[in-house]
């Protein structure tokens, strides 16, 4: 099992989500995040005085897959939040050492 | 006004005026302030007005308003009759074509707002009993009689300076009390304008253009010709302005921004508050017009150059504005509008010598007595918070509230 976490743009979290549910991945749980990297700030103007702000509002998604789908998960998100211009995110992928369903308290495979 | 009778049309849109200018306060100003303030402050920056709003009734009623109202004692300040609101209800008088009592409500809602204004040069650090005190003492001692210099047979009145609806009163009045108390408080640790949440902001700007109708338009204090001309040429000086602040913004970044209409909007009501019920449509569109770029060079340039840290441009806005419509009023106060009065471009430059008269006068009052006033609390419990408090944000460190939870 491995974690699979994104940082895409916020307007893409549309794509990515039904991309991952054309290949039959739908589990996910997003959070708004902000962040940096290589991308510059974007400038805001209030009343005549420019701010530069430089974390900028991200989404990411966090997903548990089986070893053997982690290509085409990590594939699909490349694939579905690209842009091509700074800005576009990054993926991670860790290796998970267990898994509890609450309901169920099955764990390991079946419980992801 | 002794043979007067009532007239329940101008009665009925004077009671739906009161409504709308106690809605300019609670919540549109309250909420045009709110929207541009730190999330940790917001619950803070409301309350400011609100209490604002809740004290001034009381002290109305108990002597405020026959200190502004009543008879004239030299110039100065009125007779203090009637305390309690004694005998007004029970006697029913008239005031021209309206109840007493009504005209004594609708002017509590200017005397709100006045106070209610200064709040925002003062948010992120200002002690929330300093703030309580000040209210009291600020409407005695400077609203009351200075709405009575221009409003109620005061020296200023009888000198002819024109006032239609507050543009020294309320406007200059409040603009530069905040001036001397920020003086008084210094700036924040964190001076910048990041609005947490500017949909509040632009919602207050839209109550506070709806609310200004009663405002102009009421103080013509009748339903008929004279409250439609007030009517119209708020409209337009706060659309003019608006698009002025647009264009202004334009031409420096090459893009407008919605904090900037709704600047400009709150700059050309301020503005044609003092003209309305004087001056025609085009005057008004000079005046919004204008007017923009008297606050927008305030706020840019005149501000960071003297480094005072008025958090919400109060006296920018509130305080220039102020200034240019009553100079404007003394300019373009048009005979063929109110017979009451005759501006410099209609033949009469003695109106423009009076209205100066009254802004240095206001403004001059306004800041000696505000920072007495300011000083008096500093000296007992304090203006200020405490660093860490100002650090953590008011909501928590002072009212043990927050407005938004994760």
């Amino acid at each position: 099992m491995k974690k699979i976490v994104a940082i895409i743009r916020p307007n893409k979290l549309n794509v990515v989500k039904d991309a991952l549910d054309d290949i039959g991945c739908p589990g996910l749980t997003v959070t708004e995040v902000k962040g940096r990297g290589r991308q510059k700030g974007i400038t805001e103007i209030y009343r005549g005085r420019e701010y530069q702000i430089d974390l900028l509002p991200k989404i990411e998604l966090m997903m548990i897959v089986a070893d053997n789908d982690v290509e085409k998960v990590v594939d699909t998100i490349a694939h579905s939040a690209r842009t091509g211009k700074i800005g576009d995110g990054k993926i991670f992928i860790t290796p998970v050492e267990g898994v509890v369903r609450i309901r169920t308290s099955e764990r390991g495979d079946d419980a992801r | 006004m002794v043979d007067a009778a009532l007239n329940s049309g101008d009665t009925a849109w004077m009671l739906i005026s009161t409504a709308l200018v106690m809605l300019m306060t609670v919540p549109g100003l309250a909420l045009f302030y709110a929207g541009l303030v730190k999330r940790e402050n917001v619950l803070n920056t409301l309350f400011l007005s609100f209490s604002a709003y809740a004290v001034a009734s009381i002290i109305w009623f108990i002597y405020g308003y026959p200190l502004v109202f009543g008879a004239d004692f030299h110039g100065v300040i009125g007779v203090p009759s009637d305390v309690f609101f004694y005998n007004v209800l029970e006697s029913q008088a008239l005031y021209g074509s309206i109840p007493t009592s009504v005209f004594a409500m609708y002017q509590l809602t200017f005397a709100a707002i006045t106070v209610a204004l200064i709040s925002g040069a003062l948010i992120g650090r200002l002690k929330f009993g300093a703030w309580m005190l000040f209210i009291p003492l600020w409407l005695t001692f400077v609203y009351l009689p200075v709405a009575h210099w221009v409003w109620g047979g005061g020296w200023l009145s009888q000198l002819g300076a024109l006032d239609f609806a507050g543009g020294t009163v309320v406007h200059i009045n409040s603009g530069v009390a905040a001036l001397a108390l920020v003086l008084l408080l210094k700036g924040r640790r964190d001076r910048s304008l990041l609005p947490h949440q500017l949909g509040y902001t632009i919602i207050g700007a839209g109550l506070l253009w709806f609310g200004w109708f009663g405002f102009n338009a009421g103080s013509a204090l009748t339903a008929g010709q004279l409250a439609t001309s007030a009517f119209i040429v708020t409209n337009i000086s706060a659309a003019s302005a608006m698009l002025s602040w647009m264009l202004i913004e334009y031409l420096r970044f090459g893009k407008a921004t919605m904090l900037g209409a709704a600047s400009g909007i709150i700059a050309g009501l301020v503005a044609i508050t003092p003209a309305a019920g004087f001056v025609n449509v085009p005057s008004a569109i000079i005046i919004g017009v204008f007017t923009s770029f008297v606050s927008y060079a305030a706020i840019s340039y005149i501000k960071p150059r003297l480094g005072y840290d008025d958090a919400l441009d109060v006296f920018g806005i509130h305080g220039l504005s102020g200034i240019w419509g009553a100079l404007a009023t003394g300019i373009f106060a048009s005979p063929f509008i109110n017979a009451a009065a005759t501006g410099l471009v209609y033949g009469n430059p003695a109106q423009l010598g009076i209205q100066v008269l009254a802004v240095g006068a206001t403004f001059a009052y306004s800041f000696i007595a505000t920072l007495i006033i300011g000083k008096v609390i500093d000296a007992t419990i304090g203006l200020r918070v405490t660093a860490d408090d100002e650090i953590q944000g008011l909501d928590q460190a002072i009212h043990d509230e927050a407005a938004y939870h994760v």
